[in-house]
């Protein structure tokens, strides 16, 4: 069973086994529209917490993807990279963009839960 | 649309690609067969077709006849799209433009044989430093975005000179999207600035980023809010302070020119896109130029070529060693968008200097007219007034089912040019509309009463009309999204 955390910059990462999926919110792909093209990080990458590590670019925007937390890049989504709008469709499951090794699983604790998350959103609107 | 036999509405001609209209053997010429000769080419000569269409000289007129009347410009329509600067084109740069004398010259013509082009180039050139207050510019960049890289490659040049490495540039969450792919372009790494409440640069958080890594600070100003950075010596003299340098993305310039010299906000570097502020032509119209003027410390890193004038008459510095400075070198090839030069001058002198601030000022005039009508029945951004474009976002269509998108396709079905859509990103839905000082009150009266009713119907509940527009255009709404995915780039013939 994994956890899932959520970031203000609209990122999610499903956490199990000291790997985190990480993905755009449904909020996120709302927001930005028909997504057209997405820029997957290399495996092996290392990324700080916070740091851009994946672009996605609609019909109104592109936009830096921030990883939530440290780590090292095991895989990429490919099939979301082929097909952008996977993402739209499926922002939370299949449109994932990548798994990393976290470095300091105690970083999550700064992120927010699905309640707080949507709390966030609410009030933004 | 009515259903025709032909696919025409009436005189609207629906006209297939020219490669579609290909009628093999058709010519607009009689030639004769070419002869048999033995090649030399070892069985390499072409077989087959090169692709080329034939045509009968009225098909080929037509043609083009044809697509220029599909064509929506500012010779047509009002055309409010912000940041864009489309404004009109006066006809005397154009005459000026096709003088022989002017247009039928060759960059590598003896430049004794080309003093009044070379000389052009350099009243052009002075003019600009006069109005800008700034010792010295390059003249080569090609369009804004070049002007950008110019600037940034002589601040890259001015840190190596100081012995230093400074690999961070700051820019402000509303600048064009050329700012940061510029910076990127030269090797920087880009750390946005938020903007505050009143649309306008986070000092604080300005000053919190500078450092000694920080080499330039990248501001629009007016920005892309179309707000003035009241803020702005406060915040050259902390760039400076820090060591790094300004530039100012001059993309607006155009609603300061004869107002504020852009010495005097502590500037070291801006472009300036003589297709927006000097009235040539641009958007598909013409190519852009953007020259660039550089402070006394970035000077000796211009680019060449430049055009100096001594005893001799005038004439090209084309080498580094020809300079005594430490040009970063070329940028483009021969010496700068040479037609647009002369329109701009055109321009200058034919407006003069009263005319130009008058221009500044009734562009500032027209665009607070569309701000204090529309703020009622649409949401503008920032309290007022503004400069020279007028930022609304999409809270006046809160739940009305209509986006920013749908609003700008009605407004096609009405006559006008839609505004820029979707930028700048600091707002929700932003709806950025520049008139420029050309318009008259009577358009700008017809565009804001057409602007109301729309968002009254919106309100209305009419949601339904805006998804299906635009109903009046030769093609209806474009799938954007399957355009972007999977482009057709290119004709193709069709299978055999």
């Amino acid at each position: 069973m994994s956890s899932i955390y959520f970031t203000k910059d609209h990122e999610w990462i499903a956490v199990a086994n000291g790997e985190g999926v990480v993905g755009i919110t449904d909020h996120a792909q709302h927001a930005l529209g028909d997504l057209v093209f997405v820029e997957l990080p290399e495996l092996g990458r290392r990324v700080a917490q916070g740091g851009e590590i994946a672009v996605v670019e609609s019909v109104k925007a592109a936009s830096d993807v921030y990883s939530p937390v440290s780590g090292e890049v095991v895989a990429v989504n490919q099939a979301a990279a082929d097909q952008p709008g996977l993402i739209n469709e499926q922002p939370e499951s299949d449109g994932w963009l990548y798994r990393l090794r976290l470095a300091n699983a105690a970083e999550l604790e700064g992120l927010m839960d699905r309640a707080a998350y949507d709390a966030f959103v609410q009030g933004l609107e | 649309m009515i259903p025709t036999l032909s696919g025409n509405q009436g005189l609207q001609i629906e006209e297939p690609l020219i490669f579609e209209q290909d009628s093999p053997g058709a010519s607009g010429v009689d030639l004769p067969d070419a002869p048999a000769i033995d090649d030399r080419l070892g069985g390499l000569a072409r077989q087959g077709r090169i692709g080329l269409p034939g045509l009968a000289e009225p098909t080929v007129v037509r043609h083009y006849t044809r697509l220029s009347q599909k064509n929506v410009g500012i010779d047509s329509v009002f055309y409010p799209l912000g940041s864009c600067t489309m404004k009109h084109n006066p006809r005397l740069n154009e005459k000026l433009a096709r003088l022989p004398g002017l247009a039928d010259i060759h960059p590598f013509q003896p430049q004794g044989t080309v003093q009044g082009a070379l000389e052009l180039i350099d009243t052009c050139a002075h003019w600009l430093k006069t109005l800008t207050g700034m010792p010295a510019i390059a003249m080569s960049p090609a369009a804004g975005a070049h002007g950008e890289f110019c600037g940034l490659m002589t601040i890259r040049a001015a840190i190596g000179a100081r012995g230093e490495t400074r690999p961070r540039i700051l820019v402000p969450e509303s600048a064009h999207g050329t700012n940061p792919a510029s910076a990127a372009a030269c090797g920087f790494s880009v750390d946005p600035i938020p903007a505050t409440a009143r649309g306008r640069v986070d000092v604080a958080a300005l000053k919190a980023k500078l450092g000694p890594d920080v080499a330039a600070l990248m501001l629009t100003n007016p920005n892309t809010c179309g707000l003035f950075e009241d803020e702005i010596l406060e915040i050259a003299a902390a760039v400076h302070d820090a060591g790094g340098y300004f530039y100012c993305d001059g993309a607006n310039y155009n609603a300061i020119v004869g107002r504020v010299r852009v010495a005097d906000l502590g500037v070291d570097v801006m472009h300036i896109n003589l297709h927006k502020t000097f009235s040539t032509p641009h958007g598909g119209g013409g190519p852009g130029a953007g020259p660039t003027v550089l402070s006394q410390a970035l000077a000796p890193f211009a680019p060449l070529p430049a055009v100096v004038h001594d005893a001799q008459g005038f004439r090209l510095i084309e080498h580094a060693a020809q300079s005594g400075a430490m040009p970063v070198g070329r940028i483009k090839g021969y010496h700068g968008q040479f037609g647009v030069f002369v329109r701009a001058l055109a321009y200058m002198m034919s407006m003069g200097a009263d005319g130009l601030r008058q221009a500044s000022s009734d562009a500032v005039l027209n665009a607070n007219y569309l701000l204090a009508e529309l703020s009622s029945d649409l949401s503008a951004s920032f309290e007022g007034p503004c400069m020279h474009e007028a930022l609304f976002d999409d809270r006046f269509l809160k739940d009305s089912g209509v986006s920013t998108l749908d609003f700008a396709k009605a407004l096609i079905d009405e006559g006008f040019h839609p505004m820029t859509m979707y930028f700048p990103l600091v707002v929700h839905g932003a709806l950025l509309m520049e008139p420029t000082e050309t318009e008259s009150k009577d358009t700008l009266d017809r565009f804001i009463a057409t602007v109301r009713g729309l968002a009254r119907r919106a309100r209305d509940g009419a949601a339904e009309s805006f998804k299906a527009a635009p109903v009046l255009t030769p093609r209806r709404r474009l799938d954007e999204t399957t355009a972007a995915r999977t482009p057709v780039l290119r004709w193709k013939p069709p299978a055999a």
